[in-house]
């Protein structure tokens, strides 16, 4: 499944800026044959020559070819290898949250528990914050994300296919504002929001996120480029007002542009860290990041590190589930963002 | 002609309300605080009492300040992992685009560090980095190394949060770079082959010119993304590291503003980040636009 994408973003990478964002369409849509028959068998690497590679006595062919097998072999156990280390932390970080405490400082290292404690799940739910920094972390994310989303379609839709004066003075002008870094902001705005008593709510890590976000807009405007006026100009002369083409039309055309945005989106508030510790003192109104964080300090001391695994492994399954059910999406929205050029 | 004027103006008052939130928001929670900071970087402040004008005496302060120098040394050093880091994932990229078996899994595995939450993956490694229990010494000790108490050692704490940067970032470039690989026309790699060009010539000539936009798309990002590197630093060395050796520029900014109140000097060495990145970055967009036209 996550070839199959990965080609066909390849494959309009070629032809520069505004085609690549039609290269999701195909991807993104679902089930579409073609593009799979066509990435779906996965491309050979350049050396191992396909039939098309010309004349040439074929015991050298296949010489060449089974050559190219032992490579891919050696580069797959080269691969592997990487891989393990990959995962090996977080492996044992989720055996470690299973471990006595006497296993945990164990010499020679213990792998696998003994007796998985399991109890130590049930622990980490009762006696700390975790449950409501998961309601917190949730509520954040849902909010910025689902509010933000549709803020940001709107606003692409007016800025790529709309008639505004000063349009592109508008755009840029949005565009200057992510060259200025969070850190520059962050004491202004703290300020700010401590003046109308919003610190120790969940509210300044909402609200300014609820007014769109320029990379999201950035990359809905470049999708909707490629979306023919013609179609708007029917739905116009057929009746329809602005609200009713951007919900009826518009919004279906750019789905998977936007569901492939609102996951990396999802995980980005999810994962934040920096804003949270700033606004949130109380325990019970604090996100996830920083009660795993808090209990890291506090339970350090007690050596209670099965706990601290426990919690920080909670953190990550939401995204990692998210992740797994929608890799597809995500690995191609990451390339596209970044093959852009 | 008056009718589709009037039209034209339904349009625009429509188009205004569907881009009002994005530019209200930039105004409120970008041009404002910025103007805010601005003023606010010349006064001596508390952040809650009256602020007091001091003109330039913070950005003169600044240049005074062994410990901002630190951390923007540190923040620095941080940044050797990001070569190190392309290589590595360029590599990977490379391995990936052979028809290997378990390719889309691995390729998942690599990129799971890279959608982890930075809190827990930063806890993760503080425990791994324990000198007597932690993962990384207990496999060092396979190979008869006795390694160090990593994060307490004014040496090895910088190299450990590399290596982190390292682990977490590389599924991400390596994407991004199977995807620039992939789009690499093969007729110019059987051009090559019809000369008679070795893989290291291949790779060379061809391979790493055509993926230059992403590596360069790389190097902007991750500068970016690591001079404003926090979150690792704050869990996984809560003072700064031994003799403030892992204190970043944010961490170091956010300790001034937030835990001495020093809002006014906080905001200065905020706003002297800021520029540093802005200039960073727009000379690597020169270097970049010359590079291509020699290369050209």
């Amino acid at each position: 499944m996550t070839e199959r994408s990965a080609t066909s973003t390849a494959s309009s990478g070629t032809t520069g800026g505004a085609t690549h964002a039609s290269g999701t369409a195909p991807g993104g849509t679902g089930p579409t044959p073609s593009s799979g028959a066509a990435g779906g068998t996965a491309p050979p690497a350049p050396p191992l020559g396909g039939p098309s590679s010309g004349p040439g006595p074929v015991t050298r062919r296949l010489g060449r070819r089974a050559q190219g097998r032992i490579a891919d072999w050696i580069t797959f156990v080269i691969l592997g290898i990487g891989g393990i280390a990959m995962v090996a932390p977080l492996v044992w970080m989720f055996s470690t949250s299973l471990k006595t405490k006497a296993e945990v400082f164990a010499l020679p290292p213990v792998w696998i528990p003994e007796i998985p404690q399991w109890e130590t799940y049930v622990r980490m739910w009762e006696n700390s914050y975790v449950l409501t920094g998961f309601q917190n972390s949730l509520v954040v994310a849902t909010s910025v994300t689902v509010l933000g989303t549709i803020t940001c379609s709107l606003a692409a839709f007016a800025l790529a296919k709309m008639r505004l004066p000063g349009r592109n003075a508008i755009f840029v002008g949005l565009l200057t504002g992510i060259m200025i870094p969070f850190p520059t902001l962050m004491i202004p705005q703290f300020v700010m929001f401590s003046r109308i008593g919003w610190v120790d709510t969940l509210l300044p890590l909402i609200v300014p996120a609820i007014f769109g976000n320029v990379i999201v807009i950035f990359f809905l405007k470049q999708y909707l480029e490629n979306v023919p006026n013609s179609i708007i100009e029917a739905a116009k002369i057929d009746g329809a007002s602005y609200w009713q083409i951007f919900w009826r039309l518009i919004f279906p055309i750019i789905r998977p542009a936007v569901s492939a945005q609102f996951i990396l989106w999802f995980m980005m508030v999810w994962n934040d860290y920096l804003a949270p510790i700033l606004y949130l003192n109380t325990p019970e109104r604090q996100t996830l990041q920083v009660v795993i964080a808090n209990m890291n300090v506090q339970y350090a001391t007690q050596r209670d590190y099965p706990l601290i695994m426990a919690a920080s492994f909670v953190a990550l399954l939401p995204i990692l589930a998210v992740f797994l059910v929608f890799q597809r999406q995500i690995i191609e929205s990451v390339a596209l963002t970044g093959t852009k050029g | 002609m008056a009718r589709s004027s009037r039209l034209h103006q339904a349009e625009h008052r429509w188009a205004l309300a569907f881009v009002a939130a994005p530019v209200l928001g930039y105004v409120l929670f970008t041009a404002y605080p910025v103007g805010f900071a601005l003023y606010t970087s010349m006064t001596q402040w508390n952040g809650l009492g009256a602020m007091r004008f001091i003109g330039l005496d913070n950005y003169v302060r600044l240049f005074g300040d062994q410990y901002f120098w630190q951390s923007m040394g540190n923040t620095v050093f941080y940044m050797v992992g990001i070569p190190i880091g392309l290589a590595l994932s360029l590599a990977l990229a490379i391995g990936m685009n052979r028809a290997i078996p378990l390719r889309s899994m691995l390729r998942t595995v690599y990129y799971v560090p890279v959608i982890s939450s930075l809190a827990a993956i930063a806890i993760l490694w503080q425990w791994a980095y324990n000198g007597d229990f932690g993962l990384v010494n207990q496999f060092l000790a396979w190979f008869g190394i006795d390694g160090p108490n990593w994060l307490a050692s004014t040496v090895w704490a910088k190299p450990a949060i590399v290596i982190m940067l390292i682990w977490k970032g590389l599924g991400y470039s390596m994407i991004l770079y199977l995807a620039a690989i992939q789009s690499v026309p093969r007729a110019l790699y059987e051009a090559a082959e019809l000369d008679g060009a070795n893989g290291w010539q291949k790779f060379r000539t061809i391979t790493l010119p055509m993926v230059r936009p992403v590596t360069f798309f790389l190097v902007v990002t991750q500068v970016i993304a690591g001079s404003q590197i926090f979150t690792e630093i704050n869990i996984m060395t809560p003072t700064g590291g031994p003799e403030y050796s892992t204190a970043s520029s944010v961490f170091h900014i956010w300790r001034q503003a937030f835990r001495y109140q020093d809002m006014g000097y906080g905001t200065a060495m905020a706003i002297m980040l800021g520029i540093l990145i802005l200039i960073i970055t727009l000379v690597q967009f020169r270097l970049n636009q010359r590079n291509s036209f020699v290369l050209d």
